[in-house]
């Protein structure tokens, strides 16, 4: 070994103690800070026959201060109203009767489901996006990803936000589970949500938006004509072309254009025949 | 030989184009029906089984495009397979080692055209030999960043294998792109590099230069076209609720964060790249006696500094951008990574950011040793010190404590009376502003050390430059001061903005001010080599707290996502969907920062090998065996 060799072996060594002892010093530092780990979100089944109103406002809580993530930004630090100090049934009949209140609840159940399902309705001042003038709220729709609470859910946060400060709770608790059970499960994933081909015509009717518009498959939306006695107005063919081509022909008193038409290009041809089947089946209870 | 270095160059193509072949394998296969696409009303309402029409097992767009349009699949636990040690490990491991080896890759060619294009301007030859060192030291990381690819990727189809599925699914033929330009990455690059003796001089340097340019635009086309899946991941666009496709794949490319991750990724490489050639600077000054090498290669580790601290400088304002971005996308997104689980992490950032600083800083001062101009700056160098301390401290008091029930009452809270505001973003943004003000500083007084200035207007230029760092100092300090502590949030955040744009002043105008005062100055004798070695050891804390730093932002990036894989679309259901605590991570990074250092220490050993030549044996020349 010459000279010059044992010189670069005594550089890599120094090199390596000084560059691992530095390694070191930020291991350590981020092992000398809390050690917090941020689980998942639980999903929980809940034995509905189970629940009191007590432990319903516990459910409540547990999700307000977990899966809900409400406590991230509600809290002391100013991000957003610090609800856990603020007494929500007085705060949301004061919401109620502010002229800059634009929804559509009467009651403080409404409007606190309301202004989780839909935050921008109503911004309180100074909360709003920055340059939207308090017009358009930061906070996530929660029963939409990533927070996706369900019905129950949502009516637990409720409870607790209105049980917190002695208030009297005005959401029922829920009896047993209603006819569409997935949606009502906590975190479980929206009824009918397919990733392939649907295998039965409320999936497909799901999977399409159908029920965003129609009166259908337990919807009672009016936005499209109602679908609940289609069954008696048309036939197959007319249904089968009602979808693939929705402005051939337009019902009274709706407009053309409001109904998607590229249907034809989304659907199998297994799903778009599902649909007509179920459909021509609905008679209105003839 | 050359051929078989060409040979080894190629190896990890041919392991990344079996990843690929095995990519395409495990993709669910899109069958063509035989039938022809049906286009009328007629055809389309025609009922299943009338006139022996069978039931498409596609939709007409699926069998135009051939791709299935695939919602986000939802795995169950038991879907991810399982290899005994944890999944999650194996992929950070191997990816943070695949994106180190790339960000280095990526860079270098980046500054070695612009200190070839400098040699050309200038024609010192020195410009020339360092410029092709730099590449001699990447040619090897290549290699060794094509083969940890290849294993990434493997791995993930292994591993992850509905996730990798659905990325495929929504980026198409997009993948196949950036194929194409990991190959013209590849010829681009070996060419450039090989023809360098080739084309040196004249119009054949123009030659080389347009090579290298060419080079630079496929790799950073190459970035960008990465940088969409992990943004795709983070903020997801040109996709319905379901993670179902409904947009062009530009739609699908250009999320909210694709280019503030564009951004600070590329100005983030630059920086990492510089710091890692300075410490191959400072390993070959070391180990050598010969002051001819000693100078060659301590103006080799003073301009590598200086890439990397004057890329860094702009980095915290790219960040600041990238995380406003965030919040615009998502507030609870940005909470999470600034004030919920992953806050802490900023502590750790602090630390990393203050280390490369004051190892930066260190440098200068010690290489103002250089020259004998230097003795008229020195004394300011103590108050700089003192500023970087005071602020770097600042930087890194926690706010809120995690204590016992004694302790809270003995402190009176959660936080200190007095430290606990220093512990909230605007004490903070006061304390990076002055760090990186005062940086500038040092480095202007390292760039003014050896000039002797001639121009008429010195004393105007001085004072300006003077009057210019104190309202920038001032003006730091009253806007984190007066809007983070006496207004609302809304301003707070605004403060941040005014700090910016006064440290954006000082750098901007300490350049234009200088280059003009300059101009002619009186050059004063600089001798190269004469630095001390412990100035060196600061070239190898530069990389080192760059590579846990990019190691750090990178978990805090991909974390942000919490448990999902495609955030809000596609969610992360395997054993390891939770956040570690910051131990576990802090040692996963340190894992992956000393593996990274043995890969480079070994690269710098066979870039080392090129310059050693074995004596010709006696036997050889007719003596005795």
């Amino acid at each position: 070994m010459t000279g010059a060799d044992r010189q670069r072996g005594s550089v890599l060594g120094k090199v390596l103690l000084f560059s691992l002892s530095l390694t070191l010093v930020f291991t350590l530092v981020a092992n000398l800070l809390p050690q917090v780990e941020g689980e998942a979100p639980v999903e929980k089944e809940i034995d509905l026959g189970e629940l009191t109103m007590d432990s319903f406002v516990a459910l409540g809580e547990s999700i307000f201060k977990g899966k809900g993530t409400c406590t991230l930004c509600h809290n002391s630090m100013g991000r957003a109203p610090d609800i856990l100090v603020m007494n929500m049934v007085e705060i949301a009949r004061e919401r109620l009767a502010d002229p800059r209140y634009r929804g559509k609840a009467a009651t403080v159940e409404e409007y606190l489901h309301e202004s989780m399902v839909d935050p921008s309705i109503y911004v309180v001042k100074g909360y709003g996006k920055k340059g939207s003038n308090d017009t358009v709220s930061p906070m996530p729709v929660v029963d939409k990803p990533p927070i996706q609470l369900s019905e129950v859910e949502m009516n637990a946060v409720i409870a607790f936000l209105e049980a917190k400060d002695g208030n009297e709770v005005g959401v029922p608790l829920p009896e047993g589970l209603p006819e569409n059970a997935d949606a009502a499960k906590p975190g479980g994933e929206p009824a009918g949500a397919v990733d392939g081909p649907a295998s039965t015509p409320e999936q497909a009717l799901n999977k399409y938006g159908c029920t965003a518009c129609h009166a259908i498959a337990g919807s009672l939306a009016s936005l499209g004509p109602d679908l609940q006695s289609v069954g008696a107005r048309l036939d197959a063919a007319s249904i089968r072309q009602s979808i693939i081509d929705p402005d051939a022909v337009v019902a009274d008193g709706y407009d053309a254009g409001l109904m998607p038409g590229d249907f034809a290009n989304k659907m199998t041809v297994s799903e778009l025949e599902m649909i007509v089947e179920y459909l021509s089946a609905q008679k209105g209870g003839q | 030989m050359a051929d078989k270095r060409l040979l080894q160059g190629w190896l990890p193509l041919l392991w990344l184009l079996l990843a690929l072949a095995g990519v395409s394998l495990s993709l669910p296969s899109v069958a063509t029906a035989g039938d022809a696409p049906a286009s009328s009303v007629a055809d389309l309402i025609r009922p299943v089984d009338a006139g022996g029409v069978r039931p498409e097992l596609f939709t007409p767009d699926e069998r135009a495009t051939g791709r299935i349009l695939m919602a986000a699949p939802k795995p169950k636990r038991e879907d991810y397979p399982s290899i005994g040690i944890s999944s999650r490990s194996v992929v950070w491991v191997v990816a943070q080692m695949h994106l180190f080896f790339a960000a280095f890759v990526l860079a270098v060619p980046l500054f070695v055209l612009v200190i070839e294009w400098i040699g050309v301007r200038t024609g010192d030859p020195r410009y020339d030999d360092m410029a092709h060192e730099c590449m001699k030291i990447s040619m090897t990381a290549f290699s060794i960043t094509a083969i940890f690819g290849g294993t990434l990727a493997f791995l993930l189809f292994l591993l992850y294998p509905q996730l990798m599925g659905y990325l495929f699914n929504v980026f198409d033929r997009q993948v196949l792109v950036y194929a194409l330009l990991f190959f013209a990455e590849s010829a681009f690059l070996y060419t450039y590099y090989y023809s360098w003796y080739a084309l040196r001089y004249g119009d054949r340097k123009w030659l080389h230069l347009t090579l290298g340019l060419m080079l630079n635009a496929v790799g950073t086309t190459l970035l960008l076209v990465a940088n969409a899946w992990v943004t795709f991941m983070m903020a997801p666009s040109g996709v319905d609720e379901s993670g179902m496709v409904t947009g062009s794949i530009w739609e699908i490319m250009k999320g909210p964060l694709w280019n503030p991750i564009n951004l600070h990724r590329f100005i983030a490489n630059v920086a990492f790249g510089g710091a890692v050639i300075g410490a191959y600077a400072a390993y070959k000054f070391l180990s050598t006696q010969d002051s001819r090498l000693r100078a060659h290669y301590d103006w080799m580790g003073y301009t590598a500094n200086f890439i990397a601290i004057l890329s860094f400088l702009p980095l915290p304002f790219a960040g600041y951008w990238l995380m406003a971005e965030i919040y615009a996308y998502s507030q609870q997104m940005g909470i999470t990574a600034m004030g919920g689980i992953l806050a802490w992490l900023f502590i750790v950032q602090a630390v990393l950011i203050g280390t490369i600083l004051l190892a930066g800083n260190y440098y200068l001062w010690s290489g103002m040793s250089r020259t004998p101009g230097s003795k008229r700056y020195q004394w300011l160098i103590k108050y700089i010190a003192v500023v970087l301390v005071g602020s770097f401290l600042v930087w890194v008091t926690p706010h809120t404590l995690i204590l016992s029930a004694d302790e809270m009452k003995q402190l009176g809270g959660n936080s200190h009376k007095l430290l606990g505001p220093l512990g909230i973003m605007p004490a903070k943004n006061i304390a990076v502003n002055l760090m990186l003000i005062f940086t500038f500083l040092s480095f202007q007084l390292f760039r003014r050390s050896d000039k002797e200035v001639t121009v008429s207007w010195a004393g105007f230029g001085n004072a300006l430059m003077v009057s210019i760092y104190v309202v920038a100092v001032l003006n730091v300090i009253f806007a984190g001061v007066y809007y983070g502590y006496f207004t609302n949030t809304v301003y707070k955040v605004g403060s941040s903005v005014m700090q910016v744009a006064s440290t954006l002043t000082v750098i901007i105008a300490g350049v234009v001010i200088d280059s003009l005062m300059f101009r002619g100055a009186r050059q004063l004798p600089t001798t190269w080599g004469q630095v001390s070695n412990r100035a060196q050891y600061a070239l190898f804390a530069l990389p080192i707290a760059f590579t846990w730093l990019m190691a750090l932002m990178g978990y805090v990036r991909s974390s942000v996502r919490t448990h999902w894989h495609v955030y809000t679309v596609m969610k992360d259901n395997s054993p390891d969907n939770y956040i570690p605590t910051i131990g576990h991570a802090g040692n996963m990074m340190t894992i992956v920062t000393v593996l990274f250092l043995l890969f480079v220490l070994f690269i710098f050993w066979v870039a080392s090998l090129a310059d050693r030549k074995q004596p010709r044996p006696a036997f050889l020349d007719g003596g005795a065996s």
